[in-house]
């Protein structure tokens, strides 16, 4: 399905490349991302 | 001997609780009114509404929880404060209606020494003509209202299987909702499960909301740095939208559902009207209505609440222009200016003004999200605001120390956008503080060291434990206490 119409407002905004996306799911790299994304939320909680 | 008596059993209301008794001794009392039996972990109803997770899997009964730890529990809903007592007695209390079928509809006071009011939101479904579960629309605010929702996608799934088409509309059903994170996630999730059941080429899917801009979830936005860019939350949350083939229409105030319409008003005043054959949308947010009485008999409901049912706490409510709003215009302890003992955590508590700028329609008719204060900031304010009472009941402190003010908080926040452990995506966001100080951070208002988006399977798995932590914690299970707010 194509996701952009010319001059619609679907044309104007980023999409993500087919790399992108396979990343988003990719097991390796997103169990990579899961313990990035946990520190990150850790930091905020010490911060209360 | 003290008594804390704690309204609402939901995150706000069961952090505290739980907190409290952990550290009073079992010479004082925490006692627990909440109208409803189960504890819901609100944040999985949209998985409940695409049918991943049953509704036994996102509440279990409260009853065995405070048994077990020592709470007194009573089901009921609370009616009217008397922070003065009446005239029979000068102990301040709690007029409440039990909701049990075994006491339905008594009424009993009960006392207290300190007060957190804890009773969430009021879904004001009659704000919106023909909106809610029960006339033309659906929601999944609560569980069994996700339930609902699923056998109403569930068919139109089977008509769309069937060769015909369907029109989705999500979002927000009034000018002045909250909560447009909890509407993405299920516009998401739709989307998702459109696919997965190979009918997503039957779907028109159309996003509405009161937001000025996509990505405003409430919050004005928030700034992110992506790929060598500061970049607003707007262009990421466009993306998604497009990515997904979903269209969307902002600065909407609905106006009326009907069966197979609605109709909704813009910021420029023109009213427009949509066919739909599904629609989800989120009602606007007020105070459960409690009502407060002196020592006399006199109402003091407007002293204590603002009109819109949330109670006044420490913040600065002066009617003051956006341009004049600060930080420090958010109340930092939760306690009721009239009366010490009182204080109230979670949506119960009224935020001074918005987050979001406020608009107004040429037909007087204002149309911005109202302040998100859910889920991690509620928990967090729960827990200072049990500490500050145990302290003060143990003599250590005589007014509130610890302060949890949502200008100096920061929040992160998993917006599921489809389940499944290995096709599942989750947009995983960080931000601090909640409320943007543009005197600290004059570019984008927050820190860009704390404030980031991703979105990614990763999300899903952290949603998913977070859902798995979240219950665990509430049943007080072993080690509860090591699971953060």
């Amino acid at each position: 399905m194509s996701v952009r119409k010319p001059f619609e407002q679907s044309y104007y905004p980023p999409v993500p490349t087919k790399f992108t996306k396979f990343f988003r799911t990719n097991i390796v790299y997103q169990f990579f991302r899961f313990l990035i994304l946990n520190i990150k939320m850790l930091r905020m909680v010490r911060k209360h | 001997m003290a008594r804390l008596l704690i309204l609402g059993a939901g995150i706000a209301g069961q952090t505290a609780a739980l907190h409290a008794r952990r550290k009073l001794s079992r010479k004082h009392d925490v006692v627990v009114v909440s109208p409803n039996s189960k504890w819901n972990w609100i944040p999985s109803n949209i998985w409940v509404g695409v049918g991943y997770m049953k509704p036994e899997q996102v509440t279990f009964p409260l009853e065995p929880v405070y048994k077990k730890t020592g709470i007194v529990f009573h089901q009921a809903k609370a009616v009217s404060i008397h922070p003065e007592g009446d005239s029979t007695t000068s102990n301040p209390y709690v007029l409440i209606e039990c909701t049990s079928q075994e006491k339905l509809g008594q009424k009993e006071k009960v006392t207290y020494d300190y007060l957190i009011n804890a009773t969430g939101p009021k879904l004001n479904f009659d704000a919106t003509k023909g909106l809610g579960p029960r006339k033309n629309s659906l929601s999944v605010c609560t569980y069994s209202h996700a339930d609902e929702t699923f056998k109403h996608l569930s068919e139109s799934i089977e008509r769309m299987k069937k060769g015909e088409n369907q029109t989705f509309l999500i979002g927000t059903g009034h000018g002045n909702c909250t909560c447009q994170g909890a509407a993405f996630e299920y516009l998401f999730n739709v989307e998702f499960i459109l696919r997965k059941n190979n009918v997503r080429d039957k779907a028109k899917i159309i996003w509405i909301s009161n937001e000025s801009e996509l990505g405003d979830f409430g919050m004005g936005g928030m700034f992110l740095k992506r790929g060598g860019y500061i970049t607003h939350s707007r262009i990421f949350t466009e993306s998604l939208y497009t990515e997904r083939g979903i269209e969307w229409i902002t600065q909407a105030h609905v106006k009326e559902v009907m069966e197979r319409e609605i109709v909704y008003e813009n910021l420029d005043g023109e009213e427009i009207s949509i066919k739909k054959d599904f629609a989800m949308l989120l009602p606007p947010f007020s105070g459960v209505g409690l009502k407060a009485f002196d020592k006399n008999n006199n109402d003091i409901t407007s002293q204590m609440f603002l009109p819109n049912g949330f109670m006044i706490v420490d913040g600065d409510y002066s009617k003051k222009p956006y341009e004049e709003w600060k930080p420090s215009d958010w109340p930092k302890t939760y306690q009721s200016p009239k009366y010490k003992n009182i204080f109230a955590a979670g949506i119960a508590f009224a935020p001074p003004h918005s987050i979001s700028k406020p608009m107004t329609n040429p037909n007087g008719i204002p149309i911005f999200p109202t302040p998100p204060r859910t889920g991690m900031p509620s928990g967090v304010m729960a827990r200072q605001i049990a500490y500050n009472i145990v302290d003060m009941i143990n003599g250590k402190a005589d007014e509130p120390k610890r302060k949890a003010s949502m200008a100096n908080m920061g929040a992160a926040c998993i917006a599921s956008a489809g389940a499944g452990f290995f096709k599942g995506t989750a947009a995983s966001m960080t931000m601090y503080p909640i409320i943007p100080d543009f005197e600290k951070y004059p570019d984008s208002g927050r820190d860009l060291r704390y404030t980031s988006g991703e979105i990614g399977l990763a999300g899903h798995w952290i949603k998913h434990f977070l859902h798995i932590a979240f219950i665990y914690k509430a049943k007080a299970n072993p080690l509860w206490v090591v699971v953060p707010e």
